[in-house]
């Protein structure tokens, strides 16, 4: 047998917050892939700490949903599991291309492939791509479009910047957007002047996010001037010193960020038969896991 | 016989004579059935609670006596395995000793009835409820023809045949909350995916999140009826997580119990200051956030090994193995708020008002204050008496006027006898 875990952050205050865990795991239930799927939480239950012995098969794959490799994949995780001989080196990675290592939860004597986060996956490209149809409701976007990937970013961890960079660029390689650019809530260049980095009219803005709350809801919106009060909500698109922005919440809502937490039980040797195709078909239409694209005036906790 | 008790006894049968060759016997013991099949071809059958002693069995008559048709009673014996053995499976898993659990069935699957000989909790013996186990299958199969009802946390469980007219020992298992036991079905919204378990739980009666799934503020008004077995672990897997991997833990001796000094010890980031909260702070933590008017959970850590802590743990069915994560959130709380040295404030209240205080502080931790009636000015805690209060006595500012006093000043002004007009109470 071989269960899949979906490794999220969760929140005390906001519902919201694992709301996109919950749909991605149900997607990926639907396959019938895994013979368990569980989804399990830092703030919220079953705790990091409890859930492997909630499952019945020997072999689990346990996947990060976030964005960046860094403390919580490195530290908290690894560690409230009980995997014992972790070490963040055996990722071998260098900030954004850690892959898997096999391990031991220790009070459960199970073998763990502990996954490297959905959000450094070169999949994760193909969410960003997806969020911006989804947005701007044009499965051909790109010509004479700007595309911004907005990343926390955080002196704390490098690796934070990494991810957005690194998924920018493989988004400006395949040259669809006119341009592409990586800006930063915590950093230069920051999101508030989103519109001074670009010479497109229509700029799709995407947050490399896991869950909507308080900064893709609230802070985001208002720094780029889309709202006076994000409570009042803001249009799609919304007119910015000339520019047309178009935004809706995280990237991590996306129905084909399923696809990406698949992809890693994939690469750590989970056998899936034909489940990512299943997958990809099913939530290719650009669409958001919870009908978030409506949420954007509802924000909040 | 029916087709299912037949189908049964052909699955036993089978089981029966595939383990076995000329060389060697096999047998099948359950729940108080023992049937052989030996060396030379031959069956036995063996039901010590319904008296059945039968060896030298031809194949043809040990599979009348199992299809019931000579002595009645047996083909409950067939049923019962049948589901066990080959529709619940998972010999050893939690999940299986939860459905076991909830029929009353007992936990030891021995090879003899163990009617009557009490529960076979181990170690602490509760949650259990008030009953004790069923031994016999057929007195459980008489109960299961009215349904066996069993609580976990706030949740009502209760198992059935799934076809009460001819029952095959088929169960199935119904679900809702504690207080709805005298509710009719009519008037509960039913569901039957164990996924809708996730919405219940997340939102308490009036709308508000719930962040602590074993709080004891589950809504009401909801049903789950006929699921499986493993509809069941999975539903209550949502309400409650983990909860019966832990009970399961706990009954084999195995609960790996994390006490809050080593919890504390692990934590990093912004909770690495947690470590720091004094030891009796751990006290007044655990009567604020653990006793079962806060959690249903049964709180099994202490402040570490040999030294427990004053707080009732509560006596619920599943433990509490670790301070919980919203637990280490608020204990960063206190555990910056402890660095703080003490003070000592002087200010004017009436003795009216100085009760006020208490009123109003026992009204937000019992968490009463939507039910303070608007007009009931008697309640220190109602919202016109707070807004007098904060009216006559805060500043300009909106803080409460006071002085603070140094420590010589606060010897002299002690003598003055200012506190003898307050209420002892």
């Amino acid at each position: 047998m071989q269960a899949l875990v979906i490794a999220a952050h969760g929140s005390h205050l906001n519902p919201d917050a694992s709301t996109p865990t919950y749909a991605h795991a149900d997607t990926i239930r639907e396959t019938g892939a895994f013979d368990e799927v569980r989804e399990a939480f830092w703030k919220e239950e079953p705790h990091f700490r409890e859930v492997i012995r909630t499952l019945e098969s020997d072999e689990v794959f346990v996947v990060p949903l976030f964005i960046s490799e860094g403390y919580f994949t490195e530290q908290v995780i690894p560690r409230e599991l009980r995997l014992d001989d972790w070490d963040p080196d055996k990722w071998e990675s260098d900030g954004t291309s850690a892959s898997q290592v096999t391990l031991e939860a220790t009070d459960v004597g199970k073998t763990i492939h502990y996954c490297g986060p959905v959000g450094t996956h070169d999949a994760m490209t193909d969410v960003i791509v997806q969020r911006a149809e989804s947005v701007t409701e044009d499965p051909d976007v790109g010509e004479g479009v700007g595309l911004a990937v907005v990343g926390h970013g955080t002196e704390r961890n490098e690796n934070s910047a990494k991810a957005i960079e690194y998924h920018t660029e493989r988004i400006r390689e395949r040259g669809r957007f006119d341009e592409t650019k990586a800006v930063f809530m915590d950093e230069e260049p920051e999101v508030d002047d989103v519109t001074d980095f670009f010479e497109s009219e229509d700029i799709v803005v995407v947050p490399l996010f896991i869950a909507d709350g308080y900064h893709t809801q609230e802070d985001i919106p208002e720094d780029m001037g889309l709202t006076e009060d994000y409570r009042l909500g803001w249009d799609v698109p919304a007119e910015v010193d000339g520019h047309r922005i178009w935004y809706a919440g995280a990237v991590g809502t996306e129905g084909l960020m399923a696809d990406v937490l698949l992809e890693r039980a994939a690469d750590a040797g989970a056998k899936l038969g034909d489940a990512i195709d299943r997958v990809r078909h099913r939530t290719s239409t650009a669409s958001g896991a919870d009908g978030d694209a409506e949420r954007h005036s509802q924000a909040g906790d | 016989m029916d087709d299912s008790s037949t189908s049964a006894t052909q699955r036993l049968l089978a089981t029966l004579t595939a383990a076995a060759d000329d060389e060697h016997p096999s047998s099948v013991t359950f729940d108080g059935l023992q049937a052989t099949r030996n060396e030379t071809g031959q069956f036995s059958l063996t039901i010590d609670h319904a008296d059945i002693h039968q060896p030298d069995l031809e194949r043809s008559a040990l599979e009348s006596l199992l299809d019931g048709e000579e002595i009645g009673g047996v083909a409950a014996y067939v049923t019962n395995w049948h589901y066990w053995q080959e529709t619940v499976g998972g010999e050893g898993t939690a999940r299986r000793a939860f459905l076991r659990w909830c029929e009353r069935a007992p936990l030891v699957e021995g090879t003899r009835d163990e009617s009557a000989d009490g529960d076979t909790d181990t170690g602490i013996g509760i949650g259990t409820g008030t009953g004790t186990d069923i031994g016999a299958v057929p007195d459980r199969y008489a109960a299961l023809q009215d349904g066996i009802d069993r609580e976990w946390g706030q949740l009502c469980i209760t198992t059935r045949f799934a076809d009460v007219d001819h029952p095959d020992g088929e169960r199935v298992y119904d679900l809702w909350h504690v207080d709805d036991a005298e509710t009719d079905i009519a008037d509960l919204t039913v569901y039957d995916d164990p996924r809708e378990a996730r919405e219940i739980a997340t939102y308490d009666e009036d709308g508000r999140y719930r962040p602590l799934k074993t709080a004891p503020t589950l809504e009401t008004g909801w049903a789950f009826t006929g699921l499986s077995g493993e509809e069941l672990v999975d539903a209550v897997g949502f309400f409650y997580p983990a909860t019966i991997a832990n009970w399961h833990r706990e009954r084999e001796g195995n609960l790996d119990v994390d006490h809050w000094t080593e919890t504390a010890d692990r934590q990093s980031g912004i909770y690495e200051v947690v470590s720091e909260l004094p030891r009796e702070a751990v006290d007044w933590m655990a009567e604020a956030c653990c006793v079962d008017s806060q959690c249903l959970r049964r709180r099994e850590w202490q402040y570490e090994d040999g030294d427990e802590l004053d707080a009732n743990g509560g006596d619920g069915p599943f433990p509490c193995r670790e301070p919980c994560s919203l637990v280490v959130a608020a204990a960063r709380k206190w555990a910056i708020a402890e660095s703080e040295s003490e003070r000592t404030y002087e200010l004017e209240l009436t003795p009216t008002e100085r009760n006020q205080l208490e009123e109003l502080i026992d009204a937000v931790a019992d968490g009463r204050t939507d039910e303070i009636r608007e007009a009931d000015v008697n309640d220190g805690a109602n919202r016109y008496r707070a807004r007098y209060l904060r009216a006559k006595r805060f500043s300009d500012e909106g803080t409460l006027e006071m002085r603070e006093h140094s420590e010589s000043e606060s010897e002299s002004e002690s003598a003055s006898g200012g506190e003898s007009e307050s209420k002892s109470d």
